[in-house]
C-alpha cells in the first residue's frame, strides 16, 4: 500500500501536471477575479471566502481527469485489479495520493491568495481549517467521477459535469464556515457537518468507486 | 450452448417481449386517460377557478407547476428503483427503463422551473430566487443532465447500464444531502424569508384558505401527470428495447455474415 | 373566452404556453424517436428472416 502510494506521488511530481497545474490554476482564478469584479476592497473581502473556495474546487477539479486515466492507458490498473491488495484499499489510495498533490498545496496556498483578495484577518484560520478538512472530500468524490469516466476516449467534460453536482454539499458547507469564520460569526454547525460529510465519503465512497472501476474493467 | 445458458438466454429475451406486448395493449389507455384528464384539470383550474385574493390570477399556474415539480422527484426515485432491480437481479427492461424516463425527468424539472420563474417574477418581485426549493430543483436538473450524458457517452449497453446505475445511487444520496445543505446555506443568508414563501409554493395556503375550488383541479392535474409519465415511460422503454435489439441482431449479423 | 386574468395574464399566460410547449415537444420527440425505431426494427427483422 505505501509502495503504492509513493510510486503515484512519485509519478505525480515527475510528470509535474498535476501538481504545479492546480496551484498555477488556483493563483490565476483568484487573480482575475479583481479585473471581473472591480477592485473595491470592500467588495473583494466580501466575496474572498466564497472565491477562494470556488477555485480551490475548480483547481482540483482540474486535475481528477489524470487521476486514473494514465493508470487506465498503460494498463497498471488491470494489474491493482488482480493484485492482492483489495481494489477498495488502491482507490483510496489513489484519492490520498491526489489529495496530497493537489488538495494539500491548494489548503497551503489559499491564505497567500487571501491576501490578494483582502480577506479578513479572522477569515484566515478558518478558511485554511475549512479547506483542510474538505478537499478530502473533494479528492474522494473525484476518484468516484474518474472511476466513472475512465474508458471514455474525451471523458473530461463529462467527468467535470458529474461531479460538480456531488460537489454541492461539500462547497455549500465549506464556503459557509469560511464566511461566517471571515465575519466573526459561529462556525460550529457548518464546520460539523463538512467534516461529517468527508468523513462519510471517505468511509463510503471508495467502495462505489471500486465497483465502479471493476465494471469498467470487466 | 448448455442448458444453463439456454434457458438464462430464454429469460432475457422473453421478458422484453412479454413487455412489449403487454405495454402495447395498455398504452392506448394510459394515453387517452392521461390526455383527458389533463386537458380536463387544465380546463378546468383555467377557466372555471376563481382568481386568489392573494395572488390575483397566477394561481392559476398551480396547475403546472406542482404536478410537473412531483413527477420531476418522483421521476427520480423511479430511476432509483430501476437501477436498483437492474444491479441486483440484472433485468435489461429494468435498466432501460431507467434510462427511458431520464429525459422525461429533465422536462419535468424544466417545466417547474420555468412556471416557477414565471409564476416567481409578479409575486417576489424577481425572476429567480435563490430559494432552498429552487436550488434544489437547479441541482437535480444538473444530476439529470449528468445521468443522461454518461448514458449517451458509454458505447457498451450493459456497461453503461451499471455505471449509470451506480451513478444513480450514488447521486441520491448527494441529491438529499444537497437539499439539506441548500435549505441550511439560504437560513444563513437571510432568516425567515423563506418561511413565508414556502407555502406559496407548494400551494398549502391555498389549499388552507380555499381548499376546494383549487383543490379539486389540481388533483386531476396531479393524476393526469402521473398517468401521462407511466404512458411516456412505458412507450419509451418499449423504444429502447427495440434499439436494443436493432443492436443486437446487426452484432449478429455481422458475425454470422 | 378568456377568463378576465388581470394584470398578470402574461404571467399565466406564458407559463401555460411554455409548459404545454415542452410537453408536446417531448410527447413528439418520443413517439418520432418511437416510430423510427420500429421501422428500422422491422427492416433489419425481415432482412435476417430473408437470410435466414
Amino acid at each position: 500500500m505505501i509502495a503504492l502510494l509513493l510510486r503515484d506521488l512519485k509519478l505525480a511530481f515527475r510528470a509535474g501536471g498535476g501538481f504545479g497545474l492546480g496551484l498555477a490554476f488556483f493563483l490565476i482564478v483568484t487573480v482575475m477575479v479583481p479585473f471581473a469584479v472591480g477592485p473595491q476592497s470592500s467588495l473583494l473581502s466580501t466575496i474572498a471566502p466564497g472565491v477562494l473556495w470556488l477555485g480551490a474546487l475548480l483547481a482540483c477539479l482540474l486535475s481528477l481527469d489524470r487521476l486514473l486515466a494514465l493508470d487506465w492507458e498503460d494498463g497498471s490498473l488491470d494489474l491493482l485489479a488482480t493484485a492482492p491488495l483489495p481494489l477498495e484499499a488502491a482507490v483510496s489510495i489513489k484519492a490520498l495520493a491526489h489529495w496530497l498533490t493537489t488538495g494539500l498545496p491548494l489548503v497551503l496556498a489559499a491564505p497567500f491568495l487571501g491576501v490578494l483578495l483582502n480577506l479578513p484577518v479572522p477569515g484566515f484560520f478558518w478558511l485554511v481549517m475549512s479547506l483542510l478538512i474538505g478537499t478530502p472530500a473533494m479528492s474522494v468524490i473525484g476518484t468516484f467521477g474518474a472511476a466513472l469516466t475512465v474508458g471514455l476516449k474525451r471523458g473530461g467534460l463529462l467527468l467535470s459535469l458529474l461531479v460538480l453536482p456531488l460537489y454541492v454539499p461539500t462547497l455549500i458547507f465549506g464556503a459557509e464556515v469560511a464566511r461566517r469564520g471571515a465575519t466573526g460569526m459561529e462556525t460550529q454547525t457548518p464546520l460539523l457537518m463538512l467534516a461529517g460529510i468527508t468523513a462519510a465519503t471517505i468511509a463510503l465512497l471508495p467502495f462505489a468507486s471500486a465497483a465502479v472501476l471493476r465494471i469498467n474493467l470487466r | 450452448m448448455s442448458i444453463a445458458a439456454k434457458a438464462n438466454a430464454l429469460w432475457e429475451y422473453a421478458n422484453p417481449r412479454k413487455f412489449l406486448a403487454t405495454s402495447e395493449r395498455v398504452l392506448p389507455f394510459f394515453w387517452v386517460a392521461s390526455i383527458a384528464c389533463i386537458v380536463v384539470g387544465l380546463v378546468w383550474g383555467f377557466f372555471f377557478t376563481p382568481d386568489d385574493y392573494k395572488q390575483g390570477s397566477t394561481v392559476k399556474i398551480i396547475y403546472l407547476h406542482v404536478p410537473t415539480a412531483l413527477m420531476a422527484i418522483n421521476c427520480w426515485l423511479m430511476m432509483l428503483v430501476t437501477s436498483l432491480v437492474w444491479l441486483v437481479r440484472r433485468h435489461h427492461v429494468s435498466a432501460l427503463a431507467a434510462r427511458a424516463a431520464a429525459p422525461i425527468g429533465i422536462v419535468m424539472t424544466l417545466i417547474a422551473l420555468v412556471t416557477g420563474a414565471i409564476w416567481g417574477q409578479p409575486m417576489w418581485g424577481t425572476w429567480w430566487e435563490w430559494d432552498p426549493r429552487l436550488t434544489s430543483f437547479l441541482i437535480l436538473f444538473l444530476f439529470y443532465l449528468g445521468y443522461v450524458a454518461l448514458w449517451e457517452a458509454i458505447e457498451d449497453p450493459d456497461t453503461a447500464a451499471d455505471l449509470t446505475s451506480v451513478l444513480c445511487l450514488v447521486g441520491s444520496v448527494f441529491a438529499l444531502l444537497s437539499r439539506y445543505a441548500v435549505n441550511f446555506w439560504n437560513q444563513g443568508l437571510h432568516q425567515g424569508a423563506s418561511v413565508m414563501r414556502a407555502g406559496a409554493i407548494t400551494g398549502t395556503d391555498t389549499e388552507e384558505k380555499v381548499s376546494n375550488v383549487f383543490f379539486y383541479p389540481l388533483m386531476i392535474c396531479i393524476i393526469g401527470f402521473v398517468l401521462l409519465f407511466i404512458a411516456l415511460v412505458l412507450y419509451r422503454t418499449g423504444t429502447e428495447i427495440r434499439a436494443r435489439r436493432i443492436k443486437a441482431l446487426l452484432a449478429r449479423e455481422r458475425v454470422g455474415g | 373566452m378568456i377568463p378576465d386574468l388581470g394584470k398578470y395574464s402574461d404571467t399565466v399566460l406564458s407559463s401555460y404556453v411554455a409548459s404545454i410547449v415542452l410537453l408536446v415537444a417531448l410527447i413528439v420527440f418520443s413517439v418520432l424517436r418511437g416510430r423510427k425505431v420500429r421501422a428500422e426494427m422491422e427492416k433489419v427483422e425481415q432482412r435476417m428472416m430473408r437470410n435466414g
